[in-house]
């Protein structure tokens, strides 16, 4: 067959390049420049790229936008309107944090599936083909925004509540213990890290916010209809064992439901969706 | 250096890449070729790990891709120009790859330069590319890291003659310069313009492979005659290899020996002339028909 004598699979000097690599105009090779060292794309880039590609679409941009509005407009309607001995640091915190909380997962889940949606995975899946280091940066720069966005909650409401008792007279009262503070920031963390989960598992958009938002409910609307399922939903409901969490009322038996349900709903979907992401054809 | 083994892809029954070997060495830009739907595409994405191989392997330097310490600065990928987020500008693209290999924000600038973007062009959203733009800045977003090969899927495509004109000086330059080049193409023309060395590909299955000169002679000579059946069997008996072809036959034999079998035959030619790149064309319309007709039998 004459197509295994042909020069392709000659031997491989019979063609050695006669012209040197040339100079910065034109492509030329760089051998061996980049061949040392560990494997992988060094984690400081990973994340930075990752952290960047969540705010530079218009739709990132935009939800955090709409994020901190939604939050603006809350707060000041409260202090204009809401009962001035209830405005203190803690309430104006808690309606901060209110529509982040609905929001957060989104951001995550936008962070996770625009690589299929958008197919830029075929870029990124082969500038990095260790693609469990890209899921572990998209994790560890979705918690990064989600602190940002947190700081600023906690920024956002301390401004109000010093606004709210010097221009008018709402209480002003620092009513935030160390235990809420941390709450809040683990219950935004839990959040994020949830949207990232779905999103991996279905790896497209609108599945994976439809299936945030209804599956919660769904089960939420099971337990008031189905009395059998009372008892285990303590464990198992994200939003009813993040209450004492965002209050700072947390007990060692909270805790333990805290766990329970982050472990259903946050690492079952991310062990899911991470296998997913690792096994599927990039197209 | 790109190497190929007995690369195959089944999807259920379906076998989209069929047991291919080649070698793409450095220095020479090597044109896969074949239809739609041929495998080339599949096949580029097992090269660069993206879709895993049902059986065989491939290595680029040596290395299977996925073992490539950052490949973004070894291999220049472009499997697909369209699949860029339209969110973002040209440039930004760019950007955001560069952070990824590790080069400097002027390496965005020069790449832009190279392919030909403005900066006006470059601060545009890629919603707003024509596809001879996107192709732009898929080629630019391959040569950001300075590698040594390019793995190119359809880049012509959408470029006018000029654009193909350019790539090919590009593609040169860089191939002469010692870097490695695999392109595909459905389309024999663009690739017979820019590439050295031809693996053409039907159905999953190699038909053709070599250099583009080789494979050209190879065409041999396009005959056509009032009898066309009675000059096919004389020359099969005069032991030359002729194919039929739409347009009359291709003989694997100099224009004189045809000629001369005719003129013995007393058969009145139409037309004889030596293959050309229509027999090229021909040979790969007539291989790629007679995989496809393999593949219907099986």
């Amino acid at each position: 067959m004459s197509a295994t004598d042909t020069s392709l699979n000659a031997g491989t000097d019979s063609r050695v390049p006669a012209v040197e690599p040339s100079g910065a105009a034109r492509p030329a090779p760089t051998p061996g420049a980049v061949n040392g060292g560990r494997p992988g794309v060094p984690w400081s880039r990973l994340i930075h790229v990752e952290l960047r590609k969540m705010v530079d679409t218009r739709a990132g941009r935009w939800m955090l936008i709409v994020m901190s509005a939604i939050s603006l407009i809350v707060v000041g309607a409260f202090l204009i309107w809401g009962p001035a001995d209830e405005a203190t640091f803690g309430t104006l915190l808690g309606l901060t944090s209110f529509p982040l909380v609905m929001l957060l997962p989104i951001l995550g889940i936008m962070a996770a599936t625009s690589e299929w949606s958008q197919r830029t995975g075929l870029v990124t899946f082969t500038l990095e083909p260790r693609r469990g280091r890209v899921v572990a940066a998209k994790v560890i720069a979705a918690l990064l925004l989600g602190l940002v966005v947190t700081a600023s909650a906690f920024a956002t409401s301390a401004l109000a509540n010093v606004l709210g008792s010097s221009l008018s007279d709402a209480s002003g009262a620092w009513d935030v213990s160390w235990k809420v503070a941390l709450g809040v920031t683990v219950g935004f963390a839990v959040f994020v890290l949830q949207g990232l989960a779905f999103g991996f598992v279905f790896l497209n958009t609108p599945f994976a916010i439809v299936a945030s938002l209804v599956l919660p409910t769904v089960w939420t609307i099971a337990i008031n209809l189905i009395s059998a399922l009372r008892e285990p939903s303590k464990w198992l409901d994200l939003n009813q064992v993040t209450e004492p969490l965002f209050s700072g009322s947390m007990t060692g038996e909270n805790w333990g439901q805290l766990a329970t349900s982050f472990g259903v709903w946050v690492l079952l979907p991310l062990a899911i969706g991470s296998w997913r992401v690792m096994r599927r054809e990039v197209k | 250096m790109i190497t190929v083994e007995n690369l195959t892809k089944r999807y259920g029954g379906f076998t989209a890449v069929d047991d291919i070997s080649f070698e793409v060495r450095p220095g020479s830009v090597v044109g896969f070729l074949g239809p739609n739907g041929a495998g080339k595409s599949t096949a580029m994405r097992m090269m660069t790990g993206l879709t895993p191989a049902t059986s065989g392997r491939s290595t680029v330097l040596g290395k299977p891709y996925r073992d490539l310490h950052n490949p973004g600065r070894q291999v220049g990928v472009m499997l697909d120009a369209s699949a860029q987020h339209p969110g973002r500008t040209g440039r930004e693209v760019l950007r955001l790859a560069a952070i990824q290999i590790g080069v400097p924000k002027s390496r965005v600038d020069e790449a832009l330069a190279i392919v030909g973007l403005t900066e006006e062009e470059a601060g545009r959203r890629v919603r707003n590319y024509s596809l001879g733009m996107r192709q732009r800045l898929g080629l630019a977003s391959a040569l950001l890291g300075e590698p040594e090969v390019l793995i190119l899927d359809e880049p012509a495509n959408g470029l006018d003659p000029q654009g193909i004109h350019w790539m090919r000086g590009l593609l040169r330059g860089f191939a002469d310069g010692g870097g490695t080049v695999l392109l595909s193409s459905h389309l024999l023309h663009e690739v017979q313009v820019i590439a050295d060395d031809l693996v053409m590909i039907g159905r999953g299955q190699i038909v053709a492979m070599g250099t583009k000169d080789e494979l050209l002679s190879r065409g041999g000579t396009t005959v056509r005659s009032t009898n066309d059946e009675a000059l096919y069997a004389a020359l099969s008996r005069a032991e030359v290899s002729v194919t039929s072809v739409p347009s009359g036959l291709v003989v694997d034999a100099e224009p004189g020996v045809v000629g001369q079998i005719a003129l013995d035959e007393r058969i009145v030619l139409l037309e004889l002339r030596s293959g050309g790149s229509e027999g090229l064309e021909e040979m790969f319309l007539s291989l790629t028909a007679s995989t496809s007709r393999e593949g219907t039998a099986a």
